[in-house]
């Protein structure tokens, strides 16, 4: 068995560990060592001098695992596969995501909110190894250097261990100098690998899907087919004949059926054989055709809310009135699905005292409280063993944390006597979940006689991914779900006489962020309003971007600085090959700037094939220069196959796809190569995860539409483009 | 009902109803988790085992039809070709989450051992059954052709 169960005691290893040297903060974001009372440890020291990194976000392949461990190594002055990792327990008041004000990873955050923390952490752990190790040789701490977990200077040299227990007395810097960027040997470098790659070539990664603990059964859910719909009755007489079944419970409030069994095919076959009677009087009942409509329709009448206060609509629409040309067009985006490649699982332990919640935890500020309300445990009688997730895409952070519950319920309407893995299915993932929202957009741009912008009339309809959540007085402003306009409303282009409207749709599916949330459309949008412009204007579509990001700003700056870049490395001033055409997108997102320009070859007609990626990206400093290059690849991938080809339908209010036979994945087939250029940059890092994702639909958009028809309802599959 | 296999080499005996997919009896039988569950209809890879070396949907596989045939998981896969895939999917840094990289390991592994120097086009082909989330299928490409030559040196 692969579990590990000495993580159970983890939460005192790391804070009590009385010989080990353990450096964090306090809650007040004061440096603090052992001993300190409130101590949240991020980086350990252990007596026999293990270097260990303490991670407060989770790893869902976006390399968190790398890019922490690699600020702890550098400030400890280490090459990166010395220091070890270790997930940090679930306690919101020691480690919050300093950009979210909670624990939790999202929104691209990781690196960028742990960036200094971890640093001064490392730094400050260094120099009380070092001053140890001074005083026990009685010479200056200036001359000593640590490298690799030996300590030495002035004919002196032993290993970090020697000084641990010395060091953990000493009172913690409370400046400690930080390296000289000049001096980096691992932030930054070329050539670091992933911490988290072995185990995952070798089947011995332990994901949340592989917990399998003496004792467990597991539970599947039979949920609601629609939205609304409530359990009426069930019989479970035919699930009863399934060799291994054990037991079947309805939910709470009508939420479906719980089905246990002594293993997960038993499971999966018990629900299936579960006959449930619903009652579908609350429930939703339209279809996807309706709900654009609805959508389309509100694009097309006076917004709810103005999303650019401080423009006024009847000046802008003048201004359009009076352009030279005006270009528009009406947009729509379908629900996705977030499909990672691990279905959503949980598993709950119940252990002396409390229950040990095994998770691929995204959000633990939010999965700790519900598990404890719904389990009615003081939350200090929880733990959540964070392990790794395979893939999320914003599924696993939910503010109504579903699974959560689901998992809790199935441990409360249990004996709780022993542990209750909650599997879904794939089915499950795309029937049942939470989705991207669909959302419509209707945009007019007047240009002038010269071709440049006099106006743009902007409106978006679609449903609030934040109204109603724990979250909306962060992100809803006057009436704004700021998720909703993201992209457009702050976008960095120089477009005077910009107006945006937003209005709030009715509730069709449970919606959630999806990978770059807003942006998954606003880019859409406005990268292929940009390529209509330009080539409205008679303008080379870089030159006409360009010319609307000459400021003098930073903003500005590095977005073109990108899309020059990327122009530029994919032969953009020489024409395409024979048969091929090429389209350009850049987008600032989660602090960061990407260009991508997309070269395909075939036709809409014929077939469309993607030939290359050439995309290149400022996320200010690059810690690891090669996940960032990844994330880019991936996050091109991931936008790329759904604006390809996926949506989410419903008919007469159920959903209609099933399992990747009809939400079919990018394939290895469907993209060529991947090109990915990093700017050089000294500013602090931003995000990563996301930023890959917004250009690549309307990139791949400009390049179909430079010899063929502009997709501006997704996905292209069902708007006129066929894909080799 | 009790079964005999042959999985990485060793006998072993499980008991499972008739119908269970190969897949539910190495992960929950087994322990064997590094082989995983995708999608349960053939549409992913992620369970991707060797049968007799040759790849194939464990999900699809009923435990009653496995009969005498050697099963391989990503556990047990050794020789050569595995070899070279392990270490170029190490040098390129191949994964993301992960979650679907037993099942394209095993799938490369197989494409490699029938065809030692396979070109972009027999790659895409063989692998187009593996789907990856993360889309880290340039990087299993390139993977693909430096184990190849690996093999070859």
């Amino acid at each position: 068995m692969g579990y590990d169960t000495t993580r159970r005691g983890f939460l005192a290893s790391a804070t009590a560990t009385a010989a080990a040297l353990v450096v964090g903060f306090t809650p007040r974001g004061t440096l603090a060592a052992t001993g300190e009372g409130n101590l949240t440890p991020f980086v350990k020291i252990t007596p026999d001098g293990r270097m260990i990194a303490i991670l407060k976000h989770f790893e869902m392949g976006q390399g968190t695992t790398t890019g922490l461990t690699a600020l702890i190594a550098e400030e400890l002055n280490a090459d990166l596969d010395l220091v070890e990792f270790e997930f940090a327990p679930s306690d919101n008041s020691r480690y919050a995501n300093t950009l979210m004000g909670a624990q939790g990873t999202g929104g691209s955050t990781a690196i960028a909110n742990s960036y200094l923390q971890y640093r001064k952490a490392g730094a400050a752990a260094r120099e009380m190894l070092v001053a140890a190790a001074a005083t026990e040789w009685g010479v200056d701490a200036a001359t000593l250097t640590l490298e690799n977990g030996v300590i030495s200077g002035g004919g002196n040299s032993a290993p970090i261990a020697d000084f641990v227990a010395a060091a953990a007395g000493l009172a913690v810097p409370e400046e400690p100098a930080l390296k000289d960027p000049a001096d980096f040997r691992v932030i930054g470098q070329a050539g670091l690998k992933r911490r988290d790659t072995g185990g995952k070539i070798d089947g011995s990664a332990l994901f949340g899907m592989d917990i399998q603990l003496p004792g467990q059964i597991v539970a599947a859910v039979l949920r609601p087919p629609r939205l609304g719909a409530r359990l009426d009755s069930f019989d479970a007489a035919a699930a009863a004949q399934v060799p291994g079944f054990i037991d079947a419970k309805a939910r709470p409030e009508g939420a479906g059926v719980i089905v246990y069994a002594r293993n997960t095919w038993a499971a999966f076959q018990a629900r299936d054989a579960i006959a449930a009677n619903w009652d579908f009087s609350a429930a939703e009942s339209r279809s996807s055709a309706q709900i654009r409509e609805e959508l389309l329709a509100r694009v097309n009448a006076a917004p709810d809310y103005n999303a650019t206060p401080g423009s006024d609509a009847a000046a802008v629409a003048e201004a359009i009135a009076g352009a030279a040309q005006v270009v528009e067009a009406e947009f729509y985006f379908p629900n996705l699905a977030h499909a990672p490649m691990e279905p959503l699982n949980c598993t709950i332990e119940p252990v002396e005292g409390g229950v040990v919640v095994h998770d691929g935890c995204q959000f633990p500020a939010i999965a700790h409280p519900t598990i404890a309300a719904i389990l009615q445990l003081d939350p200090a009688q929880v733990q959540i063993n964070t392990i790794y997730a395979g893939g999320s895409f914003g599924r696993r952070a939910n503010p109504a944390a579903d699974y959560h519950v689901e998992a809790a319920q199935a441990f409360a309407l249990s004996d709780r006597s022993a542990p209750v893995k909650l599997v879904w299915s794939r089915e499950d993932d795309i029937r049942g979940g939470y989705y991207r929202p669909a959302f419509a957009h209707k945009v007019r741009v007047g240009l002038d006689a010269a071709g440049a912008i006099v106006g743009w009339e902007h409106r978006i309809a679609g449903q609030s991914i934040f109204k109603g959540t724990a979250f909306e007085a962060f992100v809803v402003k006057d009436g704004v779900d700021h998720s909703s306009v993201e992209g457009v409303a702050d976008t960095p282009y120089a477009i005077p006489g910009m107006h945006v409207g937003l209005s709030d749709a009715a509730p069709s599916v449970t919606v959630l962020w999806w990978r770059s949330v807003g942006h998954t459309h606003t880019a859409y949008v406005m990268e292929s309003m940009m390529d209509m412009a330009a080539r409205a204007a008679g303008r080379d579509p870089v030159e006409f971007r360009l010319a609307h990001l000459s400021g003098d700003s930073a903003d500005h700056a590095r977005m073109a600085g990108v899309l020059r870049l990327a122009a530029e490395r994919a032969g953009w001033d020489q024409p395409a090959p024979e048969g091929r055409s090429r389209g350009v997108a850049v987008h600032k997102s989660f602090g960061s700037y990407v260009a991508e320009v997309v070269e395909i070859s075939g036709d809409a007609e014929s077939g469309v094939r993607v030939e290359k990626v050439t995309c290149a990206v400022d996320c200010g400093l690059a810690i690891t220069p090669d996940v960032v290059r990844a994330q880019v690849e991936g996050g091109v991938g991931y936008g790329m196959g759904a604006v390809m080809r996926n949506q989410i339908t419903l008919e007469s209010g159920e959903v209609v796809q099933t399992n990747f036979w009809d939400y079919e994945p990018l394939r290895i087939q469907d993209i060529g190569a991947i090109e990915v250029h990093i700017v050089p940059s000294a500013e602090a890092p931003s995000g990563i995860g996301e930023p890959g994702t917004p250009p690549a639909g309307p990139a791949l958009a400009n390049a179909i539409a430079a010899r063929g028809p502009r997709v501006t309802m997704l996905p292209m599959s069902e708007n006129g483009v066929s894909f080799a | 009902m009790a079964y005999t296999i042959s999985v990485n080499g060793e006998a072993r005996s499980v008991d499972a109803a008739p119908g269970t997919p190969l897949l539910w009896v190495l992960r929950d039988e087994l322990s064997l988790t590094g082989t995983k569950f995708g999608c349960g209809v053939a549409a992913c890879g992620a369970c991707t085992v060797h049968l007799d070396g040759a790849p194939v949907r464990s999900c699809q596989t009923l435990i009653e039809d496995v009969g005498d045939a050697a099963i391989t998981t990503i556990e047990g896969v050794e020789g050569r070709a595995a070899a070279a895939v392990q270490q170029a999917w190490a040098e390129l840094d191949v994964v993301q989450c992960g979650y679907c990289q037993s099942g394209q390991i095993m799938s490369a592994v197989g494409l490699l051992t029938e065809t030692p120097k396979p070109g972009v086009e027999e790659i895409d082909s063989y692998m187009s059954g593996n789907a990856c989330r993360c889309a880290t299928y340039q990087r299993i490409r390139a993977a693909i052709q430096r184990a190849s030559q690996i093999m070859e040196a």
